[in-house]
């Protein structure tokens, strides 16, 4: 019998518990038909307040909480820490607000699985029918413009939390920032640790929840403060 | 020429700067300032003592520099000082945020291991 793929799907939540119940539901009914795969699900509890670890562990996730909020990047560095210590072989990032949809991971991690990228990026822009907001769509094209005149990678969505790496991309990528720039940060990794990547089309669902939740439209101007005092110092 | 006679606004600004002096010395020597940050805040009072007993020197200045007055070339140097120094302090609460999230990040690695072990 051929040797499982070890698959670590992390999930940085930030006062979840409202929804994270319903998301790990739906993603372990998708991994139970990965047959080929040892997987394992671990919520980077942020700092919450409200009962987002207990609503996790009692859905059989690993829970690793953070004592005080460090933001998104800091969540995201210790779950890729968590996957390197777990020796695993692709891990997947993905929002704990059910934006994004589980049916979606076998199209994320096929690229990983045939060799033809490290990281894979799920681009909301490559599906016609993704209903973004007006004005984030705006500041979410701004900001993949800002990435490659930073960076000098293009991407049709530097900002999309859902991503897959392999073990190699794990091993190399150390991300540095805090906050939401850890998105546009990544690029710059691929770009350093010449790592191959690709986009693969995903679906994302707006709802009321999630647009309360994630970035702010204001957002994306602290984004490049912080992305250029990183630059310059 | 150094004026031995001195003005009441020069007098002020000497005892501000022996205070000032003060303070680098003693965060010196319980260690919260480095060599390098003791010798640049040291070079800076220095030269402001200097300039508040000889106003000719910053004259001399402000004239190479294309600059009318010495006190105009005082204000737009501490702009610029002013500037970088907010600049390196933020960089400096950046790398402690940086610091605090390894040290958050590590606990939360470590807690996870045990609560795995003990189940």
């Amino acid at each position: 019998m051929p040797k499982k793929l070890n698959l670590i799907i992390i999930l940085p939540a930030f006062n979840e518990a409202e929804i994270i119940g319903r998301v790990l539901a739906d993603l372990k009914k998708v991994l139970s038909g990965f047959k080929n795969f040892e997987s394992k699900i671990a919520v980077i509890d942020d700092g919450s307040w409200d009962k987002t670890a207990q609503v996790a562990e009692k859905n059989n996730a690993i829970v690793l909480h953070h004592v005080i909020n460090r933001g998104l990047g800091g969540a995201l560095q210790t779950g890729l820490e968590y996957a390197r210590m777990k020796k695993a072989d692709i891990c997947v990032t993905m929002d704990s607000d059910g934006q994004h949809d589980p049916y979606d991971l076998k199209l994320m991690i096929d690229p990983i699985l045939q060799k033809k990228a490290d990281v894979v990026i799920g681009s909301r822009f490559l599906r016609k029918d993704n209903l973004i907001p007006c004005l984030r769509k705006i500041i979410l094209k701004v900001s993949n413009l800002l990435t490659f005149f930073l960076f000098r990678v293009y991407t049709t969505d530097s900002q999309s939390g859902f991503r897959a790496f392999s073990q190699k991309a794990i091993k190399k990528i150390k991300l540095r920032t805090q906050r939401m720039e850890v998105s546009s940060e990544l690029f710059q990794q691929i770009k350093k640790n010449k790592l191959r990547f690709k986009e693969v089309p995903i679906l994302v669902f707006y709802t009321a929840y999630s647009r309360q939740k994630g970035q702010t439209n204001l957002n994306g101007i602290k984004v490049l403060l912080k992305l250029v005092l990183r630059l310059a110092r | 020429m150094m004026n031995l006679f001195l003005l009441p606004v020069q007098l002020v600004l000497i005892i501000f700067l022996f205070f000032a002096t003060s303070r680098v010395y003693l965060r010196f020597k319980e260690g919260t300032l480095g060599l390098g940050g003791f010798l640049f805040w040291i070079g800076i009072w220095v030269l402001a003592l200097f300039s508040i007993l000889n106003p000719g020197f910053l004259s001399y200045w402000a004239k190479l520099l294309g600059v009318g007055r010495g006190v105009d070339a005082i204000v737009y140097l501490s702009i610029v000082l002013l500037f970088y120094l907010i600049f390196r302090t933020n960089i400096m609460i950046e790398n402690l945020r940086e610091e605090i999230s390894r040290l958050v990040r590590e606990i939360a690695l470590k807690q996870g291991d045990k609560k795995k072990r003990g189940k």
